[in-house]
């Protein structure tokens, strides 16, 4: 029995390995899992870009779905992606904050002066010392927050509106049904 | 309307590829002597059609056609004339299009040299490949169609992606897909004896030089590919143990051990089925590297096309292909005879070993390769296996390895005997001492036991492999009659390049310098005892790129050496480092140029590496030890005598042909 077992082990071996790559072609390496998912929005206390005398903190984002998007004016990824924010905020849906990221005020002021401003509060992180916290690496990134403030969902590069159309708003209805 | 031409030859090879198989197969299973007899003109004219369509997508890219959308995204007007013929492989649909070109190729070759063989034989053999080559060509019609019409077309076209506009890139392509291809030849000859039920001595040694063809262009395609990024990737690495390049590492590696497999097969009847197996796995293992690269499962500086419904097919594909191949074989495997009986020491016992340590690397490399995708698939996190594992299986595996080529081709077959063999290998023994000698006077003790170990064993495998040769020679200068046959020449010169490869690979990585500094423009830098004077840096105009063009004199104790410009490339969409490189047989100064400062001072990349060059001529070496060895006389003279032994074997089976299996000679 062994004998004959033995000849039918690579085909065994074969068999596994499709499994495997069929798993593998429905897995997209490009996506990181972050560990942020599931836990409250790390804490942080940074000026407002516009203000510099008042201060947001963590608990702006409580009481109510919101979007955290993370960007700069020196990100063209972020400079594309500005419309489409601009089109989900006129939509009122949720509100959307922004994180300003290792830029300069004014650059920042300037860009959000002349393609109009989608976010209803930014914080401003010069040194990006609270931007790490969040796990970010590269702007922009985004992320949804259900109503106690714990992060839900990222999304790392620009936004598009098929994504929002798609998957966001989805989302979004989940998270609004919740208590 | 040329372009309409090809897609029409690619529909009707893919008929006639679907004709080949069935006449081919079932023709060979019904004994029927008409069917079988259409399988070689069938197979010749699929072939011819393939080649057309080929040169119907190449005369697009020659011509600039941008109607066609492969083209308007992998061409240029602006784009020299060799690399717009060369774009047709620079992305996925072309690139399946060589694939199915060049197993066109093979086809045409088995067909015109298979006439000694058995009809019966052949058809099926003809009949596998007409499967193969049936798969390629619903893949590519259905899901990547190289003469897709752009409408409205494109005045420019994209360009090609510019780290593949380089000499070496025409051919490094070509030639890995001859060899990834031809294994396919092997797979067709194995199935074949599965299902003819006939597999012996006389069936090795038709295989043989069909392996022995693959097995020197893919490692010709490897050698020229670690070139390649050696001197365009601007990295100055030779092998990174990227997935790709992994891709055509382990289908070298089982087909190393197949080539010799097949030696103890032809001799002495023996690991018949680990033959078949082997020939199974090889080419299971370029259908792999395929899936690799086209599905984009893992992530790769080299992977270009990534689609899921591609990657099913192609996995699809695999899973059919081999699954049948592998279930023929646990069915048929069982029953094949085993061959002589060997004694512990013996040269069946030496190349056991030799296979034992060639597929445990392959495996080794298998699951390095395929760890990140299988506790991605578990669910358990995200990694990367990078260059610290493979090094660290792979050196353990080599180095054992390395003592048996040494050895192994002079203890006898079936009954050694170790004090003959010792006095053969004595002299080589001898010189790899001395070298580990040196190594340690040269670079000093402290540098280690992995470069002595590594200088000794290469010394010894490159010595020893004179040893037959010299022997040869020398009972012919004594007037007695010794024949050196290409074979024995062959195996000689593969294993002396293995000993280059080892010594290139151990001294540069162990004794190489690599520098990463800033310099301003009249500064210098000095790196191995040369020293490096940068005079600035220039713009240069290319014909469809822009460069900025570094000046630095080199020079050694005062010596001028030479003036070495390495350059920073901007295409229209990218950038690409051209390194400079001062090549030497000793040696290499490798300078590449990184990022200009604020300062006017610029980040630059100087390496001095030893022997760097051996690593090449080593691949080089087994690549011309595979062209004698597959050229030997007796695959070529021997042809009737093949003949009277496959229709002996034939009845013996009782399953012969009823017709005389030979038309020719």
């Amino acid at each position: 029995m062994w004998r004959y077992l033995r000849y039918a082990l690579p085909v065994a071996v074969l068999l596994a390995l499709v499994a495997l790559f069929a798993r593998g072609l429905f897995l997209d390496p490009t996506v990181v899992p972050s560990p942020l998912i599931g836990k409250a929005a790390p804490a942080f206390s940074l000026p407002d870009l516009a203000d510099s005398k008042q201060t947001l903190t963590q608990a702006e984002l409580q009481g109510k779905v919101s979007l955290l998007n993370v960007w700069g004016s020196w990100c063209v990824a972020c400079r594309d992606e500005h419309p489409v924010l601009m089109q989900f905020a006129a939509e009122h849906v949720i509100p959307i904050y922004g994180l300003d990221y290792k830029d300069d005020r004014q650059a920042a002021l300037d860009m959000l002066a002349k393609q109009g401003n989608p976010y209803t509060a930014v914080a401003y992180d010069a040194s990006g010392d609270a931007t790490i916290d969040w796990g970010v690496y590269g702007a922009p990134e985004t992320f949804l927050l259900d109503k106690h403030g714990i992060i839900r969902y990222k999304y790392i590069g620009p936004l598009t509106p098929e994504l929002i159309r798609d998957d966001l708003l989805r989302r979004i209805q989940v998270l609004q049904g919740e208590p | 309307m040329i372009p309409e031409f090809g897609h029409l030859a690619l529909i009707l090879a893919l008929c006639l590829a679907a004709a080949q198989a069935f006449f081919g197969i079932l023709g060979a299973q019904r004994n029927d002597l008409l069917w079988m007899s259409a399988v070689r003109p069938t197979a010749v004219v699929q072939a011819l059609f393939t080649l057309f369509a080929f040169a119907c997508l190449a005369y697009a890219f020659l011509v600039s056609d941008f109607s066609v959308a492969y083209v308007a995204e992998n061409s240029n007007v602006l784009l020299p004339w060799p690399y717009r013929f060369t774009a047709v492989w620079g992305a996925h649909e072309g690139s399946l299009l060589l694939w199915v070109t060049v197993l066109g190729i093979w086809t045409l070759a088995v067909a015109r040299f298979s006439r000694h063989l058995p009809l019966e034989f052949t058809s099926r053999v003809l009949g596998v490949m007409g499967v193969i080559s049936l798969g390629f060509f619903l893949f590519m019609l259905t899901t990547s169609d190289p003469f897709t019409r752009l409408l409205p077309p494109v005045g420019q076209g994209r360009d090609l992606n510019p780290i593949l506009q380089d000499p070496a890139m025409a051919i490094h392509p070509p030639m890995l897909y001859t060899g990834y291809v031809g294994f396919s030849v092997a797979f067709a000859f194995a199935v074949a004896a599965l299902l003819g039920g006939r597999m012996d001595s006389v069936w090795a040694r038709w295989a043989r030089p069909w392996t022995l063809t693959a097995w020197l262009f893919l490692s010709f395609g490897i050698t020229l590919g670690s070139w390649w990024s050696y001197y365009e990737l601007g990295w100055g690495g030779w092998w990174f143990w990227d997935p790709v390049e992994n891709a055509s590492f382990m289908p070298w590696l089982v087909g190393t051990a197949l080539v010799h497999s097949l030696a103890v097969t032809e001799k002495r009847g023996a690991f018949k089925s680990w033959t078949v197996l082997l020939a199974i796995a090889a080419f299971s293992l370029s259908l792999l590297g395929t899936f690799l690269v086209r599905s984009g499962v893992l992530i790769s500086v080299h992977s270009f096309a990534s689609d899921p419904k591609r990657g099913i097919f192609i996995l699809a594909m695999l899973g059919l292909f081999v699954g049948a191949a592998l279930t023929l074989y646990a069915w048929r495997a069982p029953s094949l005879t085993r061959g002589g009986g060997f004694q512990p020491f013996s040269r069946e016992t030496l190349l056991l070993l030799n296979n034992i340590f060639l597929v445990v690397a392959a495996a080794s490399v298998l699951l390095g390769t395929l760890y990140p995708l299988m506790m991605d698939a578990l669910n358990l996190g995200r990694l990367s296996v990078g260059p610290p594992y493979f090094n660290s299986v792979f050196v353990p595996v080599m180095l054992p390895f390395l003592v048996l080529i040494g050895i192994g081709p002079y203890v006898r077959w079936k009954h050694g005997d170790p004090k003959a063999t010792a006095r053969t290998v004595k002299i080589a023994a001898l010189l790899a001492l001395l070298a580990g000698v040196i190594a340690v006077i040269v670079a000093g003790a402290e540098r280690g036991l992995l470069l002595t170990a590594g200088v000794m064993l290469a010394t010894w495998a490159a010595a020893s492999a004179f040893v037959e040769p010299v022997r040869r020679l020398r009972l012919r200068l004594q007037g007695r009659h010794s024949a050196l046959p290409r074979s024995v020449l062959g195996m000689s010169l593969a294993h002396l390049g293995a000993g280059c490869l080892v010594l290139g690979i151990t001294v540069t990585s162990l004794l190489g310098v690599e520098q990463d500094q800033v310099i301003a423009p009249g500064g210098s830098a000095t790196v191995a005892g040369y020293r490096f004077d940068f005079q600035g840096v220039t713009t240069v105009d290319g014909p469809n790129y822009q460069a900025d063009q570094g000046r630095f004199v080199v020079s050694r104790d005062g010596e001028p050496i030479t003036t070495m410009l390495p350059e920073k490339r901007r295409f229209s969409s990218t950038e690409t480092t051209e390194a400079a490189i001062h090549p030497g047989l000793t040696r290499d100064l490798y300078l590449a140029l990184g990022n200009s400062l604020d300062n006017g001072s610029w980040s630059v990349r100087i390496e001095y590496k030893p022997l760097v060059r051996f690593i090449w001529l080593g691949g080089i070496l087994m690549m011309l030890g595979g062209i004698l060895a597959a050229s030997d006389r007796r695959y070529r003279q021997r042809r009737t005598e093949a003949v009277l032994d496959a229709s002996a074997a034939a009845s013996e089976t009782g399953g012969g042909a009823k017709a005389a299996p030979h038309r020719e000679s």
